[in-house]
């Protein structure tokens, strides 16, 4: 029996080479199908991550209090000069930091409008004004000098910490670090500079903003040179805003806790503000969304995928049952000079599993394709796992098989007597 | 006649009878036949259209069945075989020669001549050593790697009695084999059965052609499924 198998796939390989055109065109079902399954993997595997990633910075055991500009408050397009007075008190961040349960800290953060300035670059990132327990909380990585401390907090000191891309827009080449920046009408000294970080949806640009990069500053030092009052500067228009705080950041003390303060966080803000100045965040409830998301677009995906599977193992199907009575006669001729019908059988399966697995080689190269260029040029992420393109392999063999068993059926359990006399 | 009670029996029919269901009709292709043919012997088969003699066939070859009675090859009872062992038997002691060559155009000489091996349980280890020498005993020793379709009529008829010979069957079987060879190609084939008949190979050939029936050593005559008559051909045998 030894090299018998072989000697098979050899004669599937001679059979199908007969009718080339017929052979490709037949696998194309089996090809897009298989191509569609690596790519909806790696493409479903790389928006989860995406998501998860995104939300992991903002900290799962966190829940974000923000202020949120009241959506009746229209410009008109009249020159006006008013103020409007909205978002998160201090007396909200007081609350939040001693009476919730279970809380470890609240750290308060302020926005300012400010142009920052280096030399001849300038630009208008998210200038923050916060504590130094920013960084423990948001676990956001230095990459040199350090954050914020107590000491400068203590003392107002005129210093500031740059995010990554605001560092190399103001000095591309060279470290900020001990570098006076001009914030506003003043110079505050660099002490350090964080990693870049994920870009977060939340991340838009701010009016007249260039780069959506951050910059840090001490609490105090903020509200003594900027105040409460920040000026936007519009076309027609110069608007007033009066915020005390824009973010409280609330760290539970145990990721069980974190929707216990999430729904306190709510009822108190809800009982404190006359409108719904604010909006609370909660990164673990984005997460199980993400999540949700994420598993509904697998399956739809996987449908589709599995659609086309299956359109593709039809189509083989349908060219063995033609093949086969095609082939009627060789198969009377081989089952007068002594096949077996499990000789014929394995024949027309050999023939079958041959075009589906072909069709899935083609496929796990079309399949890692799509990722790449989706990767490339819609800013989406692909993973790639080893092993997709065995389970798509995996997939094809067994399609050529479960497709392949009627057809060969059919051919083996032909009458040789009937089957000789077919023209 | 008395010698052959002698010889070994390679085909034995005892009471055979074939019937097929035509509707309501019941046809018996083959009535309670009975009959035998010895090792070496070289019989024609004849017998005008109905007479049962292409279901005498297919049941010599062992793809198909007696309804009753008892077919017997080299001494194994056939009738109670199932289909694989009928496969078995087929590729071992069964040697097919068809009026249309029948031979598998994916495959070329060499491999053709070698399929009834392929498909035996144990095939012989010197089988492609036996297909070559076969394919030079019939004249086609420089052709081993053509595909049929390069090869004319009676080539691959050469070839297809090569392939029928590759398993030493006990019985070869040839179905109007000069059917579709001009005359002179006809000849030369007749020619290599007697050849193999003089080697001592069984030889049962069907046909309907008076003048192919009387190249045989012996024809045997149906008519409706009965035996009509057995005639020697003094003819046929060679000097």
């Amino acid at each position: 029996m030894k090299g018998t198998f072989g000697r098979t796939v050899r004669l599937g390989v001679h059979s199908l080479l007969l009718h080339k055109l017929r052979s490709v065109l037949t696998t194309l079902g089996v090809t897009f199908g298989v191509s569609s399954v690596i790519a909806m993997l790696a493409i479903g595997e790389g928006a989860a991550k995406k998501a998860q990633d995104q939300i992991r910075q903002l900290g799962s055991q966190n829940v974000i209090m923000r202020s949120v500009k009241p959506p009746d408050d229209v410009v008109s397009g009249r020159e006006t000069t008013r103020i409007s007075s909205y978002g998160l008190t201090d007396s909200d961040f007081l609350r939040a930091s001693t009476t919730f349960p279970g809380v470890k800290r609240a750290i308060p953060v302020r926005q300012l409008q400010q142009e920052v300035r280096l030399g001849m670059r300038a630009l208008n990132p998210r200038v923050l004004a916060t504590v130094p327990q920013y960084i423990q909380v948001t676990g956001r990585p230095l990459s040199e000098g350090r954050f914020l401390s107590d000491e400068d907090e203590r003392r107002v000191s005129n210093v500031c910490v740059l995010g990554y891309e605001v560092a190399r827009f103001l000095s591309p080449f060279e470290s900020t670090v001990g570098q006076e920046i001009k914030i506003g009408p003043d110079y505050f000294t660099c002490v350090g500079v964080l990693l870049p970080r994920v870009p977060l949806g939340s991340d838009q640009p701010q009016p007249g903003a260039d780069v959506t990069g951050e910059l840090f500053l001490p609490l105090e030092t903020g509200r003594k040179w900027f105040g409460d009052v920040q000026v936007k500067i519009r076309s027609g228009s110069r608007d007033m805003e009066e915020v005390q705080l824009h973010e409280v950041i609330v760290e539970v003390e145990s990721p069980d806790n974190v929707l216990l303060v999430a729904s306190a966080a709510r009822h108190m803000l809800a009982s404190q503000h006359k409108q719904k100045d604010y909006e609370v965040v909660v990164p673990l409830e984005l997460m199980r969304q993400a999540e949700e998301t994420a598993r509904t677009w697998t399956i739809v995906l996987g449908a589709i995928a599995g659609i086309s599977l299956l359109v593709g193992g039809i189509g083989i199907m349908n060219v063995m049952l033609a093949t086969v009575t095609e082939r009627t006669r060789e198969i009377g001729i081989r089952r007068a000079l002594g096949a077996k019908k499990r000789h014929i059988t394995t024949q027309f399966l050999v023939e079958c599993v041959i075009l589906s697995v072909g069709g899935g080689i083609l496929g796990v190269g079309l399949g890692l394709l799509i990722p790449l260029y989706v990767e490339k040029n819609y800013d989406l992420p692909a993973i790639i796992k080893a092993t997709d393109p065995l389970l798509a392999f995996g997939i094809s063999a067994l399609i050529g098989i479960v497709f392949g068993l009627y057809p060969a059926w059919r051919a083996a359990n032909m009458d040789p007597v009937e089957a000789l006399r077919h023209e | 006649m008395a010698e052959r009670a002698q010889a070994e029996k390679v085909a034995e029919l005892t009471r055979v009878t074939r019937h097929y269901k035509m509707g309501t009709n019941v046809v018996r292709a083959l009535d309670e036949f009975s009959f035998s043919f010895a090792k070496g012997e070289y019989w024609s088969i004849m017998g005008s259209s109905g007479s049962g003699k292409s279901t005498l066939l297919n049941i010599l070859g062992c793809i198909d069945r007696p309804s009753s009675g008892s077919y017997r090859v080299r001494g194994q009872e056939v009738s109670t075989l199932d289909d694989d062992e009928l496969s078995n038997l087929r590729s071992r002691d069964i040697g097919f020669v068809f009026q249309s060559y029948n031979l598998i155009p994916q495959l070329n000489v060499l491999e053709n001549i070698l399929v009834p091996l392929f498909y035996q349980d144990d095939p012989p280890p010197d089988g492609e050593e036996r297909a070559t020498k076969l394919a030079e005993r019939v004249g086609l020793g420089s052709r081993l790697e053509h595909r049929p379709m390069e090869l004319s009529g009676g080539q691959q008829q050469r070839v297809a009695i090569a392939r029928a010979l590759v398993n030493d069957p006990a019985i070869v079987l040839a179905d109007e084999a000069t059917g579709n060879l001009d005359s002179k190609t006809a000849l030369e084939i007749l020619d290599l059965f007697d050849e193999l008949h003089a080697e001592g190979k069984t030889i049962l050939l069907v046909t309907h052609e008076r003048t192919v029936g009387q190249r045989a050593e012996r024809t045997l005559r149906l008519r409706d499924g009965k035996i009509d008559e057995v005639l020697e051909n003094r003819t046929g045998v060679k000097a």
